[in-house]
């Protein structure tokens, strides 16, 4: 991502609060979008992402707060007004118009010649590989085809923001995986600006230039896919994205952006921060379970290890995730192995020594 | 899920309950093309002259003008009522929806002779004279809650999010209304009009205390039994409309399940007469 300071978010939204009677949907959020972003509003449900959703798109009103799409305020412009365009959870697929006349709902409205909003029909079709379904009646299209149309529907009116309100929610796990990517190619080829509401982290995670992370109506953090994986500011977010393991830790020293921590069980270490944690404060860090390695053979080596027992394995196929506790602790720790070859797995209630870095510590 | 078949006694049970509830229509064709003016078995001859007889009988004429404009009236009345409160139950939430959806069901079980006597006093009140309009206004009162009920199925399978597209689409509200929500609630409001037209049009007890001089047929038919010597010509009178009443409700059934179908509602969950 490439951040020119001068220029205008496609996006620009400010303070926005949003209340159904003392319900408090959204609590203060502020969020700039940049043109040509695939960016990514995640969060568990009622979080209020599809809230935020439905105000950029102009269905809902913010109560307080503005909204600015292309440099423009939006915040009471009707839907039908906007430069941004939908597709809804549901498809929303008109059940009485074939695939051609759902695609060009939009254009007809337009008034445009017959013969251009048949090409320009035909051109979306195309682009998202349904090149012939036009007269096909919706009713006979499968879940995956319906979403294509729905796409196709959006896109053929060249919106400056495309929304997507969880789009593949619907999608067994096969095709939702194959969807994640073609919409990510989609995306790169239209060059328009998604926003993506999920509440799957994985989808963020392989989808996003950037992902805003929301729990109850606020923001948590705003980041790129890897920076959220490798820096979440709190346990919330870090326990939200992917697994981690928490550990409890006690400043030693912090002198000359070297901090001297007490990791519990685990021993002393040293790292290079800039945090302004004091002497003897109590905090928590975190480790991703890749980032723990079970050392097989007593020759292998790691900066720092660890005794445990294996608590509980379940196998992946390419992964096998362990539950061990730390040696003489009731300390709980999630390790993932690769299982490559010369790699069994381990049985539940064997030893296995532990090593990790400090370099893949993380502090919360 | 396999089916267990019932025991035989509830077949039987169900046959005699069908032959029960039908047989006293069978007689009515039977009787309307037998030759004798005696509504008596056996049976002595085949003939169309009762059905002739109809065809040359002004009184009877009249009647039926009278009856079709009612029931016209009437449809057009209940189902243009009933399409404002599907909407509105279906789109808005208000403080008292259930209770006022809930009173305006009220008439489809109030004894018809009520309504019929509590009308005629209002109206007189009023300063109405009975015509045709005073059994119209009957007419909708009782239709309306059948209307209300057809159409409440498909307005409310209709996807929400099916508006909004068309409003982020570009459409306006009343593009919206004309290209998506029209289009697919019609099956609805035509199986809506064919029901109390049908309903209309075969009611007796309100359009017999409300009618001033413009008899409907029901109440023709009901002065009609004083002499028995045109009682066959009511059969086959009887018979005719029992089968205009039949074909109006297949229809009306086959618009509702279509209405449902376009709305996407696989079977027919909810709603409907059948």
């Amino acid at each position: 991502m490439t951040k020119q300071h001068e220029r205008e978010p496609i996006i620009n939204i400010q303070n926005v609060e949003k209340h159904y009677g003392s319900v408090t949907a959204l609590d203060g959020v502020s969020i700039k979008i940049e043109a040509g972003e695939f960016f990514s509003l995640l969060g568990p449900s009622g979080c209020g992402k599809t809230t935020l959703l439905r105000i950029i798109s102009g269905f809902d009103n913010p109560s307080v707060g503005t909204v600015f799409i292309g440099g423009a305020d939006m915040t009471d412009v009707p839907p039908n007004e906007r430069p941004t365009n939908m597709v809804f959870q549901s498809y929303a697929i008109f059940p009485h118009l074939n695939v051609a006349d759902n695609v060009g709902y939009g254009l007809k409205k337009q008034k445009l010649p017959k013969e251009e909003i048949d090409r320009r029909v035909d051109d979306a079709l195309k682009l998202v590989d349904l090149e012939g379904y036009g007269p096909r009646e919706s009713h006979a299209l499968s879940g995956g085809q319906r979403q294509r149309v729905a796409l196709a529907r959006a896109l053929i009116m060249k919106p400056k923001v495309l929304l997507l309100d969880e789009p593949l929610s619907a999608l067994d796990k096969k095709l939702r995986e194959t969807m994640q990517s073609e919409l990510r190619k989609l995306q790169r080829t239209v060059g328009i600006t998604f926003v993506l509401v999920t509440h799957d982290q994985e989808e963020a995670l392989t989808m996003s230039d950037r992902i805003a992370v929301m729990f109850d109506g606020r923001i948590a953090q705003i980041d790129s896919p890897e920076g959220l994986y490798r820096r979440p500011i709190s346990r919330r977010v870090a326990s939200f994205i992917g697994v981690m393991n928490f550990i409890p830790a006690t400043v030693i020293e912090n002198t000359n952006k070297i901090l001297s921590l007490n990791i519990k069980s685990l021993g002393q270490l040293d790292i290079k921060t800039s945090s302004a944690l004091k002497k003897s404060e109590v905090i928590t860090v975190g480790i991703r379970p890749e980032m723990l390695t079970i050392l097989y053979n007593k020759s292998d080596t790691s900066e720092y290890s660890f005794n445990a027992s294996i608590e509980n394995a379940s196998y992946y196929g390419d992964m096998t995730y362990y539950e061990v506790f730390i040696e003489d602790t009731d300390i709980k720790a999630t390790v993932s192995m690769r299982n490559t070859a010369g790699r069994p797995v381990l049985e539940i209630g064997s030893k296995a020594r532990v090593g990790w870095g400090k370099d893949s510590i993380t502090i919360l | 899920m396999m089916s267990a078949k019932p025991p035989r006694s509830l077949f039987t049970y169900a046959l005699v309950y069908l032959i029960f509830l039908y047989a006293p229509v069978i007689l009515l064709p039977l009787f309307a093309f037998n030759d004798s003016a005696i509504i008596a078995l056996p049976l002595s001859g085949f003939t169309l002259h009762w059905f002739g007889l109809l065809w040359e009988t002004r009184a009877l004429h009249e009647a039926l003008y009278n009856s079709v404009l009612i029931a016209v009236i009437t449809a057009i009345g209940s189902t243009t009522l009933g399409i404002f409160a599907a909407r509105a139950a279906a789109r808005y939430e208000f403080p008292g929806k259930r209770s006022i959806l809930g009173f305006i069901m009220v008439p489809l079980v109030l004894p018809e002779i009520i309504i019929g006597v509590a009308l005629i006093v209002v109206l007189i009140q009023l300063g109405m004279s009975l015509s045709a309009w005073t059994v119209i206004i009957g007419h909708v009162l009782i239709c309306t809650p059948f209307s209300i009920a057809i159409l409440q199925s498909a307005f409310n399978n209709m996807d929400r999010s099916l508006e909004e597209a068309s409003l982020d689409l570009g459409e306006n509200k009343l593009g919206t209304f004309f290209r998506v929500i029209v289009p697919l609630v019609t099956p609805g409001i035509i199986s809506s009009l064919l029901i109390s037209f049908t309903i209309s049009l075969d009611e007796f007890i309100i359009a017999f205390f409300l009618t001033g001089t413009d008899v409907t047929l029901p109440v023709y038919i009901w002065g009609q039994l004083r002499f028995p010597a045109r009682l066959p010509a009511i059969m086959a009178l009887g018979f005719l409309m029992v089968t205009l009443s039949f074909l109006l409700l297949v229809a009306a059934e086959y618009f509702r399940r279509r209405a449902n179908r376009l709305t996407g509602v696989r079977k027919n969950s909810n709603g409907g007469i059948f």
